[in-house]
């Protein structure tokens, strides 16, 4: 115990000074040139805003009947109505959310128990003349996913494997393993050594180490790569498109089914995006503060 | 990689892995049996393949998976299943529901691979005597023999010719269309014009230009002018038809930058710059139907589907639209003619059922059932010579019902032009190269309207393609 409490301060140092160093420098600007900060704030507003502006436009449509949706220019003061909501949930949506949830639950835990050892063995414990392999698992990214479809698809027919959500699940699960690799990797590799060779010295082993000394420091990491997986497999498309069917069919799909070439389709669209999203949004609310470091600590500074 | 070499000091011998050992070990135990518990709990829980019930691909013996496009009409029908075909014959039906161009990308990938996924899909008559051909759809005469309560005769005869191949037929309509012109009769009465019955297209060019401006924005008349051998060249090569081209002769002798079908285009390119909608090189069917209810457009020519939509409660322009037959030049009709329509997998293990959800989706009561439950001018219809006959539905869709059914009816998919064709289809060719084909043609035609080449420049160049195309066919049929 002794060897946690004394090395959780080398561990927090980098982070508690970076934070000091980067609050310093905005003092420093803020004292100097106040106008200029103002006209900082103003342009983050802004460009906050920007961003923002398609969710509320979104949400906001959501909200409107179809002939007010469609019209042009917009009419945002339009009487507000729950149509859209409600043509979503007669369709039917459950059984797609609880495909997209199972094939992204799944897959980001098979992903973490996959890629946290590999992670390990690379950054901790680097196995000899294997750090190389870092290289390999990232050019499996470097295919276009559709250049391969035509072989997945012929796999999957000859192997009874259409329509069937754990294709998905090992899909996505390979198509996310080297992407957390090398997140996790350049975490862990943050963990300082001293600490570990504390721990050592104290007597912890190898599951005492991972569980009192790194998980603590890389959970962040954990979560960020977590939850981008999480992301990356909710949000697919191509292949849950192109394999899955009337049973397997996952929520984008089931997303893309309300547009249509015959018909208003803005509002309900609007209505289905934002429910679908709200379990991604959900997740990366929940993860806020465990993102925010992770993101900043690790790979994607 | 600088990290990486760092550790690679670090590496140490384990220390210390003696009194505590023991405990540990129990408490890994203790936690790989939970992981193994948990990963187990999410497995039972996601059953044997997805949420949406069923088995393995295929579902339940007594059940079928239908492909669909999510045009409105599709989407009644998935409301209407449950309760009024499964609750009655027991079988299941499962749909999956896209949009137009993906449930294409999807049907031709599941049908040319036989992967018998789905029973059902809604296929169009350009695809269905191709797939026939191809053998990838099951004939349905068979069941249409066994099955007198179909009444098959009332099919509407283009239908049931666009739907056959060698004398079989291989699709059932769901819904079918035809194109004709809409006109605002208001607009067009406060101008002192009269609309004749069968207008030639220089009579509606002369009235777009009087009509153009007629109220504040508005536009002579809507054209589609969106590249997709399914936008602008649907309208188009009805117009070419009528001028007298051809995208091919018999002998497949390509016609793109022949005389009539660059008179036609130049015609119509013409039309759509001078009198024609803003946007018109973005403008599909769906901004034309916005135009057109929204008084931006005093014309459409267009599908006849369109009439539902503008005569819908709570539509603007509803009972002030005129609908005359398509206009010609050198034929004496020229509406299109395209059916969404169903057909059988040959791969599918479960025809019988497949052909009674189609007797009942296309069938006469279904209509019926439509028409009681969600209102008459929803109704698929368009295929079957008595919905033109259902006092109930005259009464809702009477504005257009008659224009619909004559433009249906005098529409000939093996003889739209003055010449004789070598592959059927009116505003397509039946050949599955054409929607490459149409699609490239049509960028150029909609560059044409852009004004960013000219028409002759354009259709050069679609000769080219066509010609490609030609000698396929042509070193074919030399052997």
């Amino acid at each position: 115990m002794t060897a946690t409490t004394r090395t959780d301060d080398p561990g927090r140092m980098p982070q508690s000074q970076g934070a000091r160093a980067g609050s310093g420098g905005v003092q420093i600007v803020h004292r100097k040139q106040p106008r200029s900060h103002a006209l900082l704030s103003l342009a983050a507003w802004v460009i906050g805003l920007l961003f923002a502006l398609p969710v509320i436009w979104m949400i906001l449509t959501s909200f409107h009947s179809e002939t007010d949706a469609a019209t042009n220019p917009p009419s945002v003061f339009a009487p507000l109505s729950l149509e859209g909501y409600r043509t979503f949930f007669a369709a039917g949506p459950w059984p797609s959310l609880l495909n997209s949830l199972t094939a992204s639950v799944i897959s980001t835990i098979l992903v973490l128990l996959l890629s946290f050892p590999a992670a390990y063995a690379l950054s901790i414990r680097p196995v000899k003349k294997w750090t190389d392999v870092l290289f390999f698992f990232l050019s499996t990214k470097m295919l276009p996913i559709v250049a391969g479809i035509l072989p997945i698809y012929i796999f999957a027919q000859k192997t009874h494997l259409l329509d069937n959500i754990w294709l998905l699940i090992i899909l996505y699960t390979s198509m996310n393993t080297p992407i957390a690799v090398w997140m996790l990797r350049s975490f862990l590799a943050e963990v300082p050594v001293e600490m570990l060779e504390a721990a050592e010295v104290d007597g912890a082993g190898l599951i005492r180490t991972l569980r009192e000394i790194i998980a603590p420091v890389v959970m962040p990491g954990i979560a960020a790569a977590a939850l981008i997986c999480f992301i990356f497999s909710w949000n697919e498309l191509l292949l849950a498109r192109v394999l899955t069917g009337t049973v397997a069919g996952t929520a984008p799909v089931f997303l893309t089914g309300f547009v249509t070439s015959q018909g208003l389709f803005l509002a309900k669209v609007c209505a289905a995006s934002l429910i679908v999203s709200l379990p991604v949004l959900t997740a990366g609310f929940a993860a806020q503060d465990k993102l925010v470091q992770g993101l900043s600590m690790g790979a994607i500074k | 990689m600088h990290l990486t070499s760092r550790r690679g000091q670090q590496r140490r011998e384990r220390v210390g892995q003696t009194g505590a050992e023991r405990p540990r070990t129990r408490r890994r135990r203790l936690r790989i049996g939970v992981l193994a518990l948990t990963i187990g709990t999410v497995q039972a829980l996601s059953a044997c393949a997805g949420w949406g019930g069923g088995g393995l691909g295929g579902g339940g013996a007594d059940s079928i998976n239908v492909l669909m496009v999510n045009n409105p009409q599709m989407v009644d029908l998935q409301g209407l299943t449950e309760k009024y075909f499964t609750a009655k014959t027991g079988i299941r039906v499962n749909y999956t529901v896209l949009p137009e161009n993906d449930v294409r990308d999807k049907i031709s990938q599941e049908f040319t691979s036989q992967a018998g996924q789905y029973d059902v899909a809604s296929l169009s008559n350009f695809e269905i005597p191709i797939y026939a051909r191809a053998k990838w759809i099951s004939p349905l005469d068979g069941f249409i023999a066994k099955d007198p309560g179909f009444d098959q005769d009332d099919i509407l005869k283009p239908m049931q010719t666009s739907l056959s191949s060698e004398g079989k037929i291989y699709g059932e309509p769901f819904y079918g269309e035809s194109s004709f012109l809409m006109y605002r009769k208001d607009v067009l009465a406060a101008k002192g014009i009269t609309m004749p019955p069968h207008p030639t297209w220089p009579q509606v060019a002369d009235i777009a230009a009087k009509v153009d401006g007629a109220q504040p924005g508005m536009a002579g008349i809507c054209l589609r002018g969106q590249p997709g051998w399914g936008q602008i060249f649907a309208p188009l090569t009805t117009v070419v038809n009528t001028f007298g081209g051809t995208w091919f002769e018999k002998d497949w002798t390509p016609g793109v930058n022949a005389a009539p079908f660059v008179e036609a285009v130049t015609f119509y390119v013409d039309l759509v710059r001078e009198h024609g909608e803003k946007g018109a090189p973005q403008a599909g069917f769906t901004e034309c139907l916005n135009n057109l209810t929204q008084g931006s457009a005093a014309m459409w020519y267009d599908a006849t589907s369109a009439a539902g939509s503008l005569e819908a409660k709570g539509s603007p322009v509803r009972g002030k639209i005129g609908y005359v037959a398509a206009p010609v030049v050198k034929t004496k009709s020229s509406g299109w003619l395209y059916a969404w329509s169903w057909s059988i997998q040959a791969a599918s293990t479960k025809q019988e059922n497949a052909w009674k959800f189609i007797s009942w989706a296309s069938g006469k009561d279904y209509e019926n059932l439509v028409g009681e439950q969600l209102g008459w001018s929803r109704v698929p219809a368009g295929k079957r010579a008595s919905t033109y006959e259902n006092p109930k539905y005259l009464a809702e869709a009477g504005a257009f019902a008659e224009p619909t059914r004559e433009a249906i009816e005098s529409a000939d998919p093996e003889n739209p032009g003055v010449q004789p064709r070598p592959a059927p289809g009116i505003q397509f060719v039946g050949i599955p190269e054409f929607p490459a084909l149409g699609t490239q043609v049509s960028q150029y035609v909609s560059s044409a309207i852009a004004g960013r080449m000219t028409v002759k420049e354009a259709l050069d160049r679609g000769q080219r393609l066509a010609q490609d195309v030609a000698e396929r066919y042509q070193s074919r049929e030399g052997k």
